[in-house]
C-alpha cells in the first residue's frame, strides 16, 4: 500500500485558514487526498472552502476521525502545533514550516518520547515538501503532475531536487510508490533510516532512491543500516560537492561542520556500504533504470 | 549569526562565568584610556573580528606601556586581518578589546554544540586547551569529555561535576567549574545559541577560573525572539554580497567562481552547482530564491548575482510546481529588462507548463540561451562563460 499515506488516510490541516494553508489544502483535495477539516484556534465552527474548522486538534480528531495532520503554521508557533498533534493521538504529522528554532525541535522530539513507541506519532519534516503517494494522495506542496504512480520509493531532504529526480524517472516511464521529503533542518522528525525501514517492508516498493546533502550523520547512518539489513536496491545522490566548509547552503542543516559531513565523504561511505551512487544530478533517471533492469535480470 | 568576543564575554559574565577585566576601544586614544582604567602594567590588545586564529595573524598583542597599547591599536584599526579562517580577503578590524593579562597555570577547552546525532545540546570539554578542537580530537582524543543534556530537564549539577573532575581540576576549583559550566549552558539555552566555545578557559596561578576567549553563534531561526542578539550583528564582518542578498530576503552564499546561479530550492541549487563543477566550471554563488520564484524575487536575484564583479555568465534553473513555468518565464523576461544583463544568460525551466515557458523566453527577443535538461544547462553555461571570458580579454 505504499508507505505513510494512501487515498483512505483522513487528513486535517493545521493552519487551514491562513493563505498558504488554504491554497495547499485545496490543491491536496484536488489530487484526491481525503482532507476532512482543519484547525485554527479561535475559528472553530467555521466552514472554510467546504472544510470544517476546529479550535483544537483533539476536537478535530473527535469530530472527523482524522489520523494525520499537515502543519502550515508560522515558525514561532509550529513546534507547539506539532506537540498538539502528537498529544491528540494522530499517527502521522507532516510539518512544512521552514524556520523553526532548533531548540524548539529538540523540545518536540523530547515531548514525543512520552508516548510508547507503538503509540508515538510519526513526524515528517519540518522544512520539507511533504509526502506523496502518486495517484492516491498528497500531504505537501509537491506538484502532483511530475510523479508517475509506480514502485520506486524516494526519500530526500530537498523539495525541488526531489522533483528533478521524479521528473527524470517519469521521462523514462519509471513510477514512484511514495516520495517523502524529510526536510533540510538539522533536527528533523524522521531520518533517512526511518524511511528506509518503511520502504524495505513495503510490498509495493521495489527499490529506493535516497537524495542526501552535506551536513549531519543521517546518510552515513542509513548506508550502514542498509548494508546489513536492506534487500531492496538503494540508489543515492549527495548534493553539495562544491560547498565550502562552514557555510550554510540555504537549508539550516546543510553545513559541513565535522568530519564525514562533506558530499565527497558521504558518497565514499555510501559506496563502501554497497549503495549505487547517482554520479551527477542529471543521471537520476538512467541510474534508477539500470538498477531496475539489473534486478529484473537477477530475478 | 556570529558575534564578537567582547559581546560573548559580556553575555557570559551575566551568567556567573568569570572573565578578565577589559574594555572596548574604537581608537588608539580609547585603547590607552581603557588600559589606564584597567590598571596594572601589562595588557592585551585584541582585534575584534568574526574569526578564530587571530593570534598567529597578528591580531592579539601583549603590550607593556601606554605607548605600546596605542601603537598596537593604531596598527590594527582600519586594517583587514587575514587569518586562516577568514579567507584571503580578511576581515576589517574596527573594534579592539583591551584586557588585563593573567598568569596562566593551565589551559582548558570548553565547547557547547548542537549535536545532530543525539539531537540534543552537547558539552565538550578537554584538559588540552589552547589548541583547536579538531587538533585536540586528532592528537589527544582521549582527553575529550562529552555530556549530552536532556532538553526537558536541562543540564544537571552532577553532569557539570563529572566534567570538572574529568578535567582533573583540584578540589577548590570544582565549585567554580560547576558554576562556569552551568552558566555556559544557561547562556546557550536562554539566547538560542548554536555554538559556544571558550578556548582557552584558564586556571590562573592565583586559583581563579577565567574565560580568556569567547566565541558564540546563534540560531538564525530563533532571532525573532532574541532581539537583544539581533542587535549584536556586525555587518562589516560579513561578505558584502551576502549582506546585500540577505537584506532582500534571499538565501545567498558567495563563492569564488564566475558562473552566477539563480535557483529555486536549496537542494536543487547545490545539485546545479555540482553540475557546473562537473562540466568544468566554478559557481560564483549559492542562491536559493525559494519556492515562490515570483517576478520580484527573480529580479532581486539578478541584482544580487550581478553585484558580484566576477560573474561572467548567469545560469537560472527553476523547477516550477504550483507556480507554472509560463509565470516564471514572464518574471525572468521582466527581470532582464529591468535589471539589464550584460553577461550571457542560460535558462533552464522544468515542471508545470514548461513548453509555454520556453516559448515566452524564445519569443521575448532577449538574448537567452534556453536549455532543456540540467546537464545541458551546465554545459551551455560553462561554454558561454569561456566564450565571454575570451572576448573580454581581446
Amino acid at each position: 500500500m505504499s508507505i505513510l499515506l494512501d487515498r483512505r488516510t483522513r487528513v486535517i490541516v493545521q493552519g487551514l485558514t491562513g493563505k498558504i494553508g488554504t491554497f495547499h489544502a485545496q490543491d491536496m483535495k484536488r489530487y484526491g487526498t481525503k482532507v476532512v477539516g482543519g484547525v485554527t484556534p479561535g475559528k472553530g465552527g467555521m466552514i472554510h472552502h467546504g472544510m470544517p474548522v476546529f479550535n483544537t486538534v483533539k476536537g478535530a480528531v473527535r469530530e472527523t476521525g482524522a489520523e494525520a495532520s499537515i502543519v502550515f503554521v508560522p515558525p514561532p508557533f509550529a513546534a507547539d502545533s506539532i506537540m498538539e498533534a502528537a498529544d491528540a493521538g494522530l499517527k502521522l504529522c507532516v510539518c512544512i514550516t521552514d524556520g523553526i528554532p532548533s531548540q524548539d525541535m529538540m523540545r518536540v522530539k523530547r515531548y514525543m518520547r512520552r508516548f510508547r513507541y507503538e503509540d508515538r506519532m510519526r513526524l515528517i519534516g519540518p522544512n520539507c515538501a511533504g509526502v506523496i503517494t502518486p495517484g492516491q494522495a498528497s500531504m505537501g506542496i509537491m506538484p502532483g503532475s511530475i510523479y508517475l504512480p509506480g514502485r520506486v520509493g524516494i526519500v530526500g531532504r530537498s523539495g525541488t531536487l526531489g522533483y528533478e529526480a521524479a521528473a527524470q524517472m517519469k521521462a523514462l516511464g519509471i513510477g514512484v510508490s511514495t516520495s517523502v521529503g524529510i526536510g533540510g533542518d538539522p533536527i528533523n522528525g524522521s531520518s533517512f533510516l526511518d524511511m528506509l525501514k518503511l520502504f524495505e517492508e513495503d510490498e509495493d516498493t521495489d527499490a529506493v532512491v535516497m537524495i542526501g546533502e552535506i551536513g549531519g550523520p543521517q546518510e552515513a547512518e542509513a548506508g550502514e543500516w542498509a548494508k546489513h539489513n536492506m534487500r531492496k536496491p538503494l540508489i543515492a545522490y549527495v548534493a553539495g560537492l562544491s560547498a565550502p566548509k562552514g557555510k550554510r547552503m540555504g537549508h539550516a542543516g546543510a553545513i559541513i561542520s565535522a568530519f564525514g559531513e562533506s558530499a565527497q565523504e558521504k558518497v565514499e561511505i555510501l559506496r563502501e556500504a554497497g549503495v549505487t551512487i547517482v554520479p551527477t544530478p542529471a543521471e537520476f533517471g538512467p541510474t534508477v533504470a539500470a538498477v531496475l533492469e539489473q534486478k529484473k535480470k537477477a530475478a | 549569526m556570529d558575534i564578537h568576543e567582547y559581546q560573548a564575554k559580556e553575555l557570559l559574565s551575566r551568567y556567573s562565568v568569570n572573565i578578565p577585566r577589559g574594555g572596548l576601544a574604537y581608537s588608539p586614544e580609547q585603547a590607552t584610556y581603557r588600559a589606564s582604567e584597567i590598571g596594572g602594567d601589562q595588557w592585551v590588545v585584541k582585534a575584534q573580528i568574526h574569526s578564530g586564529a587571530r593570534g598567529k595573524a597578528g591580531g592579539i598583542r601583549v603590550c607593556k606601556s601606554d605607548s605600546e597599547v596605542s601603537e598596537a591599536a593604531e596598527s590594527m584599526l582600519g586594517r583587514k586581518l587575514v587569518t586562516k579562517q577568514t579567507g584571503p580577503k580578511g576581515k576589517l578590524v574596527s573594534r579592539l578589546y583591551i584586557e588585563e593579562t593573567v598568569d596562566i597555570a593551565q589551559e582548558l577547552y570548553l565547547g557547547i554544540v548542537l549535536d545532530r546525532k543525539s539531537e540534543r545540546v552537547m558539552i565538550v570539554a578537554s584538559a588540552s586547551g589552547g589548541m583547536e578542537i579538531e587538533e585536540i580530537a586528532e592528537k589527544q582524543p582521549d582527553s575529550i569529555i562529552r555530556a549530552v543534556v536532556d532538553p526537558g530537564a536541562g543540564m544537571q549539577q552532577f553532569q557539570a561535576r563529572e566534567i570538572a573532575f574529568g578535567l582533573g581540576l583540584e578540589n577548590h576549583l570544582i565549585g567554580k567549574a560547576v558554576d562556569t559550566l552551568m552558566g555556559c549552558y544557561r547562556v546557550f539555552r536562554d539566547f538560542d545559541a548554536s555554538m559556544l566555545e571558550i578556548n582557552p578557559l584558564v586556571v590562573t596561578k592565583d586559583g581563579q577560573l577565567l574565560a580568556l576567549d569567547g566565541k558564540m553563534s546563534f540560531d538564525e531561526n530563533a532571532l525573532f525572539r532574541r532581539a537583544e542578539i539581533s542587535e549584536l550583528r556586525d555587518k562589516s564582518q560579513e561578505d558584502p554580497r551576502e549582506t546585500f542578498a540577505s537584506d532582500r530576503g534571499l538565501s545567498y552564499v558567495g563563492l569564488d567562481g564566475n558562473i552566477g546561479c539563480i535557483i529555486n530550492g536549496a537542494g536543487l541549487a547545490m545539485a546545479t552547482m555540482d553540475m557546473i563543477k562537473i562540466a568544468g566550471g566554478e559557481p560564483a554563488n549559492f542562491l536559493d530564491i525559494g519556492g515562490g520564484a515570483s517576478p520580484e524575487r527573480v529580479s532581486k536575484a539578478f541584482r544580487a548575482v550581478l553585484a558580484d564583479q566576477n560573474v561572467e555568465t548567469i545560469l537560472v534553473n527553476i523547477f516550477a510546481g504550483i507556480n507554472r513555468c509560463d509565470w516564471v518565464a514572464e518574471g525572468v523576461v521582466k527581470a532582464i529588462r529591468e535589471v539589464g544583463v550584460s553577461v550571457p544568460l542560460v535558462v533552464r525551466l522544468a515542471g508545470t507548463n514548461v513548453e509555454e515557458g520556453r516559448r515566452i523566453l524564445a519569443e521575448s527577443g532577449e538574448k537567452v540561451i534556453v536549455t532543456d535538461t540540467l546537464a545541458e544547462a551546465a554545459e551551455k553555461a560553462v561554454e558561454s562563460m569561456r566564450a565571454f571570458s575570451k572576448s573580454k580579454k581581446h
